[in-house]
């Protein structure tokens, strides 16, 4: 089976359904008699509800419910889940603050959850929210990640002296202390990473429909985890696992987003009880930006200590991040992805101290790459802003401080032990595609054409498929076809390509004849689910498992069969031989035998099913070297990004075709923060960029061609020798289209540029060092 | 129940006469998803920005959350499903499978209709071109680099024949 074979860059099974308007996604979903919510949200940043008079708009037209925070506490569900289980800096428990569906007397953010309205039509259901009476007494606001940890400033919950959530250190302090006493150089820098949306296609919608009759719930979904999200809901719900069932289809893009259930899924659920039909909640896209969680937002502050030769001695870096008004599923994770800090460098000495602030703004989710582009960018931009400082080349300061490979396994100064990398390697051939040695010259010929033009480089690890498990099940039918059910999720990323071609390529099987299923919590046993890059790895090595299950169960019975002994048997290319006979069986043949409990062997089970749980306590670390190229108009700031290149090493390559998209799209978020994407809120916590008029993401006309190679380096640390792919493209393209800008720039002395940088923004920074 | 104010049309979606009656403040793309089940036109951003929704009515391509049902009548409006069956758009549908130009696929309906309005216009095949045609349509996956490369790809197929 060569042409789907590991490694094969194989068109995607899950396309010609999509290209031809065939994609099953949560707004698709029609049930009978199904009636329409809409979410009424807080018009303000902070303010206490005095009260909320829902008479007229449940007198209107077509009203089925209104639901407020006082419905919510009277159905006696709990409230959505909130990490816990982190400390403060004086060793209390992290803040765990009530996160209620709907909130009855205080709101947090302009978006946040007042009251949820049921309509025989969505308009309806929309009027009729407009007729509820709320009075508010508007509070001070706080949003600006800075500003919230202010004395002073407003609190978002009362009870948490600081805003302070928690507070996380990583590394040794005293040994950094020690590096930076003997240093002979310090490089300081103060970053502010500004927060961004994930921006789906698809925006976020739920179906709830409750069933009367045998008391059980389902829920239609957008998610990464569908295990996850019904374990989340049984929770909220007060019902046991069982009786909530989960179903997701085509899910329009996640990147973490979606990964834990939010507010409408649970209200979905509740109003389809009370009203006895199912309920419809889609969310438009302005709801996605005042309700959506959103990502990144901290302001960091880094110090990288060398000594006279250009070695790094230590790293220090403290970090206030801004968790929005709540706590949410999947945030705290951001300080674990800080081992990204440590990069692939020798640095023997860091000490991160991360402090999470509330504020009046979105909670915060994970965000492709979850705190490691955040760490990825400061890392790799101290690393040019010391070469500058120092007065050296960029690409030899990284080199000297590379971990070399033979120094593997390499246990970093940040949290993390590498297994296996070949950075230096990596950076050879990166340097050769992006042809950096004549780099000048291109520089002069822009120049000429009133271009400043810059090179950047990234070098850029960070933690993947960091541990837990994964359950994947193969079912050949009687007919000798097979169902194929993952416990993970795809979002876009093309799961059932990769998964078909691992278990087609085992067991010899035609693809035709493979129905792939995922996202049903009544199909799937056993699933954590799609995020942190673990799907090709975790879900990946499931189904290796669930073959290879397969593979000695088959061979038993095709050695009853033949009449020989197991061990007489070869499996190859999906038929059963052996040098004892001329008789061959066909993997099919065996499963159909398998279905007859008469032509098996005494004591075995019937059938031909094998499900698998890939555990581990590992992870592992894609790394890959980007380099950029921007042009920047001296007159107007405008910034064109002209030559990209990537080598990555995300270990064996499954799929190049599919991992050429995910390197290419993870580029396009990380080009996109650095040049144009920006969530802001006014002084009083309103949101500024509430659509697609305000808020900037890259078109096609943004984007270059990306070169992409790749240069693997197969990871042990699970059967399959995968890295994960999902969020590296992200990570190294911060950091390198940041560095390409500040290059660019740097002909005029311009140090930095704060992100996004905006036409306007680097206009202004050339007007400022033109001015000196 | 409903106090809607509806009006009735009449028009053809996807070569097929159908009369309906629709709430005046129904747009277009609602009513081609939800009365007739032609989910294949998505709804992105409901401002026309993003063009997840876009339709071809009488032959141009347009927004269908910018348009109200009212105003489709009388008008041929076409789909993605239309297009599909049609085969107008084939070769592009199959370049874009043989490129993996898309991920979650969201997009991808607007991101073909908009690609066959520029075969219909005949721009020159350049990278420039296409990206510039296409940069009305948001995707959020792909980057755009294996979309710039499908319909590059099928142009000059087209050309070469």
């Amino acid at each position: 089976m060569g042409e789907f074979a590991i490694g094969q860059g194989v068109p995607r099974f899950e396309d010609p359904r999509l290209v031809r308007g065939g994609g099953r996604y949560v707004d698709d979903v029609a049930l009978p008699r199904m009636a329409y919510g809409y979410v009424l949200r807080s018009p303000h940043a902070h303010a206490r509800i005095r009260s909320i008079d829902t008479g007229k708009a449940k007198a209107a037209p077509g009203v089925l419910a209104v639901l407020t925070g006082s419905d919510w506490e009277a159905a006696g569900w709990r409230d959505l889940p909130v990490p816990g289980g982190m400390k403060r800096r004086d060793g209390s428990p992290s803040y765990k603050p009530r996160f209620p569906a709907l909130v009855k007397d205080r709101v947090r953010w302009v978006g946040d959850y007042v009251a949820f309205v049921v309509g025989e039509t969505l308009h309806q259901a929309a009027d009729a929210a407009e007729l509820i009476e709320i009075d508010y007494e508007p509070l001070p606001a706080v949003t600006a990640t800075a500003n919230a940890a202010v004395p002073g400033a407003p609190l978002v919950w009362d009870d948490c002296p600081g805003n302070v959530c928690f507070a996380r250190f990583e590394g040794d302090k005293t040994a950094t202390d020690a590096a930076f006493a003997r240093a002979d150089h310090i490089v300081k820098h103060r970053f502010v990473i500004n927060r961004v949306t994930a921006a789906t296609m698809e925006p976020r919608g739920a179906v709830g429909d409750y069933n009367v009759a045998d008391g059980r719930y389902t829920l239609y979904a957008v998610l990464q985890r569908a295990q996850g999200y019904r374990a989340e809901l049984a929770q909220v719900l007060g019902v046991p696992e069982s009786m909530v069932r989960v179903v997701a289809g085509d899910v329009g893009g996640s990147f973490g987003m979606k990964s834990a259930i939010f507010n409408e899924n649970p209200l979905t659920l509740l109003a389809s009880k009370l009203i006895g039909r199912p309920v419809k909640w889609t969310g438009t896209r302005s709801e996605a930006f005042l309700g959506d969680a959103q990502g990144r937002d901290n302001v960091t502050d880094a110090e990288l200590a060398l000594d006279k030769d250009g070695n790094f001695l230590g790293l220090r870096v403290k970090s206030l991040v801004n968790a929005g008004a709540y706590l949410q599923p999947g945030m705290p994770a951001f300080t674990g992805n800080l081992g990204t800090l440590a990069g692939v460098y020798k640095t023997p000495a860091s000490h991160v101290d991360v402090t999470v602030v509330f504020s009046n703004t979105n909670p915060m989710r994970p965000y492709r790459g979850n705190g490691r582009p955040e760490a990825a960018y400061v890392i790799e931009r101290m690393v040019d802003l010391a070469a500058d400082e120092l007065g050296l080349d960029p690409y030899e300061l990284r080199r000297l401080n590379m971990i070399p490979p033979e120094a593997m396994p390499f246990k970093t100064s940040v949290t993390f032990t590498y297994d296996c990398g070949e950075f230096e390697k990596s950076m050879d051939i990166a340097l050769k595609m992006a042809d950096v040695n004549s780099f000048e010259k291109r520089r002069a010929a822009a120049r000429k054409r009133g271009k400043l033009r810059g090179i950047g480089l990234s070098f850029t690890i960070e933690r993947a498929a960091a541990g837990g498990f994964e359950g994947a099940e193969i079912r050949f039918d009687r007919s000798g076809t097979v169902t194929l059910v993952s416990g993970s999720h795809s979002q876009g990323q093309g799961h059932e390509t990769v998964f078909k071609q691992l278990v087609c390529d085992r067991l010899g099987l035609d693809p035709n004849e493979v129905y792939y299923l995922q996202g049903d919590t009544d199909q799937v046993f056993f699933g954590e689910g799609t995020g942190g890059s673990r799907s090709a790895t975790m879900a990946g090595s499931a189904f290796h498992l669930a073959s290879e299950k397969i593979v000695v169960k088959a061979t038993q019975i095709a050695a009853h069969l033949l009449k020989l002994e197991a061990a007489d048997i070869n499996f190859a290319d999906g038929i059963f031989s052996s040098a004892k006979t001329n008789q061959t069986l066909t993997i099919q043949e065996v499963a159909r035998a398998a279905a007859d409990p008469s032509k098996l062997p005494k004591d075995m089970e019937a059938g031909l099913v094998s499900n698998a749980v890939f555990d581990t306590d590992t992870q592992n670390f894609p790394n890959g070297c980007h380099i950029c190229e921007v042009e920047i108009d001296e007159d107007t700031g405008e910034v064109e990004i002209v030559d990209y290149n990537v080598v990555d090493d995300v270990g064996t390559v499954l799929n190049p075709l599919l991992l050429h998209g995910q390197i290419d799209g993870g580029i396009a978020q990380g080009l996109g923060q650095v040049l144009m994407e920006d969530i802001r809120f006014d002084a009083d916590g309103q949101l500024l960029t509430g659509s697609f008029m305000d808020y900037a993401m890259p078109r096609a006309r943004n984007t270059p061609a990306f070169h992409v190679e790749s240069n693997p380096v197969p990871t042990k640390t699970n059967p399959l020798g995968t890295k994960g792919a999902g969020e590296a493209g992200c990570v190294g393209a911060m950091p390198a289209v940041a560095n390409a800008l500040v290059d660019a720039l740097s002909v005029l002395g311009v140090k930095h540029v704060e992100m996004p940088a905006t036409p306007e923004r680097i206009w202004r920074s050339i007007q400022e060092a033109r001015a000196g | 129940m409903s106090l809607e104010e509806t009006l009735a049309i009449e028009l053809t979606v996807n070569g097929e006469r159908v009369e309906s009656t629709v709430p005046v403040r129904q747009h277009l793309v609602d009513f081609l998803r939800t009365e007739l089940g032609l989910t294949g036109s998505h709804i992105g951003c409901e401002h026309g920005i993003c063009g997840a929704c876009s339709v071809r009515v009488d032959g141009a391509v347009v927004r269908g959350c910018l348009m109200l049902a009212v105003q489709a009548d009388g008008a041929e409006v076409v789909t993605i499903e239309g297009l599909t069956d049609s085969g107008e758009i084939a070769d592009l549908q199959e370049m874009f499978v043989e490129r993996n130009a898309l991920q979650c696929g969201y997009c991808t309906p607007g991101m073909l209709i908009t690609a066959a309005e520029l075969f219909d216009i005949g721009l020159p095949a350049s990278r420039e071109n296409i990206r510039e045609f296409l940069s009305g349509n948001f995707c959020r996956c792909t980057g755009y680099h294996a979309i710039v490369d499908a319909v590059e790809a099928t142009l000059k197929q087209r050309l070469s024949r």
